[in-house]
């Protein structure tokens, strides 16, 4: 290998920069936030357990179901009927954005845009 | 092969130096439009394509002309083109390059912009803009390189890439047909309305981006002792003359169905661009000065005597080359949405942000061409 | 869907290059339709069209309700700058709303008159046709309408409406906003908006608002392919004009300049 003086050290330098992550001591992953929904209410669209998971899909698919295919309606796996709306459903019940949903995306590092158009009751007040 | 860009003169590091200085104010006013909206340029809700869809327009010409080296090389055999083939290439990647980068910067969620492929739309134009341009892109960065490496290794190049060499010819001709395409068919845009837009986008193109080639190639000759040759030079002239011939003639045709017809639409976005329409005319004295010079550049070179005279020549393409530029690079995007459907005059004023933006696309795409030509002038002296 | 209409397609071609295409009646096979030199644009037949007839005779001069409604329900941000303007209804003059049929010969109460200009709602629209995501689509219901979350804001739907009918968010819209509808959505820099035709509210049973705001019934809204409805009665009995109807675009908004009994 020509240059080995160079190459070496700068191959080095480059790992340890792109594992930076791993090993920099930067604080700790903590405990997961607790929910908060407002007291009172019963069960959501779909179970606890399918809502954290997979969330983000169900309202992609109630995104283009309203606005693409004119359905405003979603039958849920229990069969109830719930009026497709970000704003007049979800956040009815999910009234602090706050809380409820920016505790767990500070937390996740997830960074979801809708926001940026959609009204919190928060931004209202 | 890609080694020889690390090592240059004083002055090729100053330039590159220099352009680098040019694209970071680029990216730092780029930054602000980010952050403000495109608001920060001069476009508005009447003219909603301004300075960068132009530019990507004239380059998308800049990067077509390519094939006006590759067809007579590769189809026709023609040798005097042998070592100057791959500037043509070499061009068309930079120009391509700066193609995409204009349209990012026109984008007002460059985020989302992969959309286009995630929900491909066939029956819209800037569809297929992308995929040929992002093809032409591609073609003519495989075809130059594979190329070059061959005659580094002073071997013959493979079988295998004369089909896309020849593929590239055709495809030249459909990236600059498809961009035409975006303007050509769209209903209540007079000037755009054209049958006559692809062929003369064309024409402007095989004029501009040969006359570009021959400036560059005396560039060359004088910072980096690189000849192109009498002949090559002289083949690229003749392309050139007649390139702008018919672009001019095609400009005339435009005018005779405008005025002669009577049809007021029609001639609403000329009479803006070379007279004034409501009094307001901020663009009359470039398209003027475009005319001058075009036609000045394109009649001072149809004298034999001229073509041979270097410094005649120089200027007479650099002529032709300004005059293409404000041509479709100002005056064809713009005019194109004066008057607005509503028949208002509302007139267009670039913003420094946006000059910014617009300087650092195109120092970097010179930092493409620059890199991209030591590369190629590194195995071309070494060869000969 | 798509498939069928596809098959259908590819089997008119087959059969279009076994009769010869040059022969007439092949390509209307292909087109799938006859063209002819003078056809009277009507509606589609059955299914629904939403469309709206804007009665001048009744549109109070001066009076700016119905711009009003619209822009407060649907949050649309009032800029200073008109470069930065976003407009879903507005009003412009006769000769800028009908130019290449507007004449300095017609009636002094027409000349000098604002008139309520919005998104046609184009049974061809250029728009649709142009956009690279599919952002903004035809609805089964005839509707214009954009996908906000969709749109990559390259404007290609602008350059191509001939109507002036699309704004672009040049920046951010939200301290724009007089009053706030939290019901509807605002929207973000770098995308295009314009008249929805109240889509969310038709949905849910209700006119457009622009058509409830208005006081003197000079918006009528319905749907063109019931002959029965209320529009196409008011179309019957007075005849209504398109803006630029050479395009072929077919509006679905019609106006109607000097009023018989509506």
């Amino acid at each position: 290998m020509h240059d080995k003086k160079i190459v070496l050290p700068g191959l080095a330098l480059f790992l340890a920069l792109a594992t930076l992550p791993f090993w920099a001591p930067s604080g700790n992953a903590g405990t997961p936030p607790e929910s908060v929904v407002k007291p009172g209410t019963e069960s959501c669209v779909e179970p606890v357990e399918v809502m954290r998971a997979r969330h983000m899909q169900l309202l992609n698919e109630w995104r283009d179901s309203a606005v693409r295919d004119l359905n405003r309606e979603y039958v849920s796996s229990t069969g109830k009927k719930f009026n497709i709306s970000l704003t007049n459903t979800c956040l009815d019940c999910h009234s602090n954005k706050s809380e409820f949903c920016d505790r767990c995306h500070d937390y996740a590092g997830a960074r979801p845009r809708c926001w940026g158009c959609h009204i919190t009751p928060e931004d209202h007040q | 092969m890609f080694e020889s860009v690390f090592s240059g003169s004083r002055n090729y590091w100053l330039w590159i130096l220099f352009l680098l200085a040019v694209i970071s104010a680029g990216v730092a006013s780029y930054a602000h439009q980010f952050d403000y909206g495109l608001g920060a340029t001069g476009m508005g809700r009447d003219i909603s394509w301004g300075l960068y869809i132009a530019q990507f327009t004239f380059l998308v010409g800049v990067a077509a002309s390519a094939v006006m080296l590759v067809l007579p090389y590769y189809l026709h055999d023609y040798k005097a083109f042998g070592k100057i083939v791959i500037l043509g290439e070499w061009l068309a990647v930079a120009s391509v390059s700066m193609c995409l980068l204009f349209v990012m910067a026109d984008m007002g969620k460059p985020s989302r912009v992969l959309n286009i492929l995630l929900h491909p739309t066939p029956g819209s134009i800037l569809f297929w803009d992308v995929i040929v341009l992002n093809g032409y892109l591609v073609l003519n960065l495989i075809g130059g390189w594979v190329v070059l490496e061959a005659e580094k290794a002073r071997v013959p190049p493979p079988g295998w890439i004369k089909p896309l060499i020849y593929l590239s010819i055709p495809w030249a001709v459909s990236i600059h047909t498809v961009t035409a395409f975006l303007y050509a068919g769209l209903p209540g845009r007079h000037l755009w309305l054209t049958a006559i837009l692809a062929p003369r986008f064309l024409a402007s193109a095989f004029a501009a981006g040969p006359s570009l080639l021959i400036l560059l190639s005396f560039l060359l000759k004088r910072v980096a002792g690189f000849d192109a040759g009498r002949e090559a030079i002289s083949k690229l002239t003749t392309i050139v003359v007649y390139a702008g011939l018919v672009n001019f003639f095609f400009v005339g045709m435009e005018f005779f169905t405008a005025y002669y017809s009577g049809i007021p639409g029609h001639q609403h976005s000329l009479h803006y661009l070379f007279f004034g329409l409501d009094g307001k005319g901020a663009l009359v004295p470039f398209m003027w000065i475009s005319l001058v010079l075009g036609l000045g550049g394109v009649i001072a070179l149809l004298f034999p005597g001229n073509r041979t005279n270097d410094r005649v020549l120089q200027l007479s393409c650099l002529a032709l080359f300004i005059s293409l530029w404000l041509d479709k690079g100002i005056g064809l995007v713009i005019g194109g949405f004066i008057p607005s459907p509503l028949e208002h005059v509302t007139e267009y004023q670039a913003t420094g942000t946006e000059i910014t933006i617009t300087l650092g696309i195109f120092a970097t795409g010179a930092l493409i061409l620059t890199l991209l030509f030591k590369m190629a002038l590194a195995v071309k002296q070494r060869t000969n | 869907m798509i498939d069928k209409a596809r098959r259908k397609l590819i089997a008119r071609l087959g059969a279009a290059i076994l009769f010869g295409l040059g022969s007439a009646p092949a390509l209307d096979a292909l087109l799938g339709r006859a063209v002819r030199a003078s056809t009277p644009k009507g509606p589609g037949n059955g299914g629904i069209r939403r469309g709206m007839v804007i009665n001048l005779a009744k549109c109070t001069e001066g009076c700016t309700k119905c711009l009003e409604a619209c822009h407060t329900e649907h949050n649309v941000p009032a800029f200073d700058n008109p470069k930065d303007e976003i407009k879903w209804i507005w009003k412009d003059g006769y000769h800028n709303v009908f130019p290449g049929q507007a004449h300095a010969l017609a009636p002094q109460s027409i000349q000098g008159r604002d008139i309520p200009t919005l998104c046609n709602h184009c049974e061809n629209p250029p728009c649709v046709r142009v956009c690279p995501t599919k952002a903004t689509f035809k609805r089964p219901d005839g509707i214009v309408a954009m996908d906000f979350h969709r749109c990559i804001g390259c404007r290609f739907c602008m350059a191509g409406c001939p109507y002036g009918s699309r704004s672009f968010n040049w920046r951010d819209p939200r301290p724009f906003i007089k009053t706030v509808n939290k019901h509807y959505p605002t929207r973000e820099k770098g995308v295009v908006e314009k008249c929805s035709f109240c889509a969310s509210r038709v949905d849910r049973g209700l006119g457009p608002a622009c058509v409830e705001a208005c006081v003197s019934g000079a918006l009528v809204f319905g749907n063109l392919n019931d002959p029965s409805s209320e529009i196409r009665r008011v179309m019957a009995d007075n005849l209504t004009m398109q803006r630029k109807p050479e395009l072929g675009t077919n509006p679905s908004v019609y106006y109607i300049f000097q009023g018989g009994d509506v």
